[in-house]
């Protein structure tokens, strides 16, 4: 990555090589570009957008909301007024006759410098959404055909398989009968049940986890199996909650995606989705799926796994056997805590299960992204270094708790955090609460 | 010079308060209806009482965590706003007119403190100028346009103030500034200062959505 260069008149504050984009600019025409904008600015917006750009004083007292700014010392290009200027103003100033390396940069902008975490909206005065925007920013791009290649990528393996990680039908219930077999050397009564109508509670998890994190699932079972819950879990396509369509605003996708969720959880005639640790997929099954599908809330209860471990703890049907030593911290990932506001939940499910607990500065709804969110992370490793160095902020916080373990519940915050924590050698260890619930709780039936 | 004073004072100032009021009926009219029509969302999700909470935490100076982050900005702007509301309207001259004209009156400021409410607003405009020119965060987002906003802003309370203080011909200053005055209401709904009539509505719809949907607090 070569930081800060003018290519064709446009200026580019990171210039990195990615595929999606340098080809996809390629075809461009202005005359595409222009209809494309149009078409959207006034086709698929309206009010809202135009009342926001209208309202916008210049101001910049959102910079300092914005973890890339912060991090990249106050560079104006990170801000999110900066961003906005840099791709909506101009596009809605020149009614669309921008160039396609203007283009190729404002996606680079949308996509991979912010991560729409809306961190920005509760440090306007006005609560202008820039992070919506944006969003509109990588509709147009989706249409014109440039987003980054990897997330691109991702949003086909939706399109195609109804998950995100090209998992094939086969493979998912093979892993299932894998996990189920290796708890019940645990606890000998462990079941991952399949297709049960009727039960309580459909769980469903993101792709990776049946692809690289297979214990997760096993820790799941456990937990279920020691609550005593009735649950279940798809065999067949809709298992999967995550949805990186949502994030390269391939709505079409996006929506495709959630019905067969939501049809599969109809299906089972279940009262609850329970979702495991992750933020982006609980903002596309909570917040943007049931919208686009037109339902202003839900025909059944939306879980996020941290109220769900949080109601077995307050319950009592997990208890902790011992707390854990290990100085920890929690990070609070933007979309279930300004997305759904479960921070109080998290402190207290983290102080049940450890000792020592230090919380981040600032936090709750004012905790810094992860900068992996978004969708970022999934542009995959061209971006790797947009991400460490636009999140220095995060590193700091973090060292400052003087923890050894961050709690991270949101896989994209996680796998960002451990990049972070790489990085900036911090020493610390990235867990989920499910890893340390699974530790610290007594486990009756375990052989 | 009497002829432009009547002129001044009676059909261009119509002019200027229908262009305001009939301005801002017009913005806040196609602004819902446009919303009706493509953001119905808006609309669905919009609660009353997270629509207030949120905007009581952003006119209660330092109520959110971004204006306790910037103390001196926070202090500038609530004096800024207050000043730049309270002075034309509680003003004892204007009010002056008010009764001349339609036989209403209402309480008004001693003129000292006027005064003194417009040398604030002036300063505080200096202060905004300052930030754009030298606050590398703002003097990016900052449009030429930006500078004429702040200019046509601070027109009615410099020229008022050396009008009250009869500098440079009394007579010649009261024109420029009931002119400065009408182009700066006849602006008010056409430029970013619309900001005034569109602020309530955009803090309402995030707060909306912050409280009902995300459950969570946006100041
Ligand atoms: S990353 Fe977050 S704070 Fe920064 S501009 Fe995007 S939405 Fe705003
Ligand atoms: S988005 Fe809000 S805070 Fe940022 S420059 Fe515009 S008005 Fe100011």
């Amino acid at each position: 990555m070569a930081e800060g260069q003018v290519i064709d008149g446009i200026y580019f504050n990171e210039v990195i090589e990615d595929a999606g984009l340098d080809e996809g600019t390629k075809k461009l025409t202005p005359e595409k570009i222009e209809r494309v904008i149009n078409d959207v600015l006034k086709g698929e917006t309206g009010a809202r957008l135009k009342t926001y750009v209208d309202t916008c004083i210049h101001c910049g007292l959102c910079s300092n909301a914005c973890h890339y700014y912060l991090s990249r010392d106050k560079d104006p290009t990170y801000s999110p007024a900066g961003k906005v200027k840099q791709t909506m103003w101009e596009m809605i100033k020149k009614k669309g006759r921008v160039s396609p390396t203007f283009m190729k940069r404002a996606s680079q902008i949308a996509s991979t410098q912010c991560c729409v975490c809306m961190r920005c909206a509760m440090y306007c005065p006005f609560g202008i959404d820039i992070a919506y925007i944006m969003s509109v920013v990588r509709r147009i791009c989706h249409l014109l055909g440039i987003t980054p290649l990897y997330i691109q990528d991702t949003a086909h393996s939706h399109a195609v398989t109804m998950n995100q990680m090209w998992v094939k039908n086969d493979e998912w219930p093979d892993t299932l009968q894998w996990q189920e077999d290796e708890a019940r050397e645990e606890i000998p009564t462990t079941r991952i049940p399949l297709e049960k109508e009727g039960a309580d509670i459909m769980y469903s998890v993101i792709g990776p986890e049946p692809k690289f994190l297979a214990q997760l699932l096993y820790q799941a079972a456990i937990i279920f199996e020691v609550a005593g819950l009735s649950w279940t879990m798809p065999a067949t396509p809709g298992w999967d909650n995550s949805d990186m369509a949502m994030y390269t605003m391939d709505s079409e996708i996006m929506g495709r995606v959630k019905r067969v969720h939501f049809e599969t959880a109809r299906r089972l005639r279940v009262k609850k989705i329970v979702m495991g640790e992750c933020g982006h997929a609980f903002r596309s099954v909570y917040d943007r799926g049931n919208r686009w599908l037109g339902w202003k809330m839900h025909p059944f209860y939306i879980e996020h796994a941290i109220e769900f471990y949080y109601n077995l703890l307050k319950s009592g049907k997990i208890k902790i056997a011992k707390k854990y030593e290990e100085p920890v911290t929690l990070h609070d990932p933007c979309n279930v805590m300004r997305g759904r506001g479960l921070y109080e939940m998290a402190r207290y499910v983290v102080s049940e299960m450890c000792a020592d607990f230090r919380d981040m500065q600032p936090n709750r709804e004012h905790n810094y992204c992860c900068c992996a969110g978004g969708g970022v992370i999934n542009c995959g490793p061209p971006y790797k270094m947009t991400r460490m160095l636009g999140n220095r902020v995060k590193a700091e916080q973090i060292a400052a708790t003087g923890a050894k373990v961050v709690i991270a519940p949101c896989h994209n915050c996680h796998s960002g955090l451990e990049d972070i924590v790489s990085h900036y050698k911090l020493g610390t260890h990235v867990k989920f609460i499910s890893d340390i619930l699974y530790e610290v709780m007594e486990k009756p039936g375990a052989v | 010079m009497h002829g432009l004073y009547n002129f001044v004072r009676g059909p261009l100032a119509w002019v200027a308060f229908i262009l305001f009021f009939g301005g801002i009926l017009y913005r806040l009219i196609s602004m819902l209806l446009g919303a009706r029509k493509k953001d119905g969302v808006v609309f669905d999700y919009f609660s009353l009482y997270y629509g207030l909470r949120s905007i009581f935490h952003w006119i209660i100076p330092f109520a959110n965590r971004n204006s306790r982050q910037r103390p001196i900005f926070t202090i500038v702007t609530f004096a800024f706003h207050i000043c730049l509301l309270a002075v034309p309207i509680l003003l004892l001259a204007h009010i002056i007119l008010w009764d001349e004209s339609f036989n209403i009156s209402w309480w008004n400021l001693p003129d000292s403190i006027a005064d003194i409410m417009a040398i604030i607003v002036v300063a505080c405009c200096g202060y905004f100028l300052w930030r754009r020119l030298t606050q590398p965060e703002v003097k990016f987002v900052t449009f030429a346009s930006d500078y004429v906003i702040l200019a046509i802003v601070a027109a009615p309370f410099i020229t008022g103030f050396l009008a009250y203080h009869q500098w440079f011909g009394y007579k010649f200053m009261l024109i420029l500034h009931m002119l400065s005055g009408e182009v700066m209401l006849a602006a008010i709904p056409f430029t970013r200062l619309g900001h005034m009539f569109y602020s309530p509505f955009t803090r309402a719809y995030m707060g909306s959505e912050f409280g009902s949907v995300r459950h969570a607090k946006d100041w």
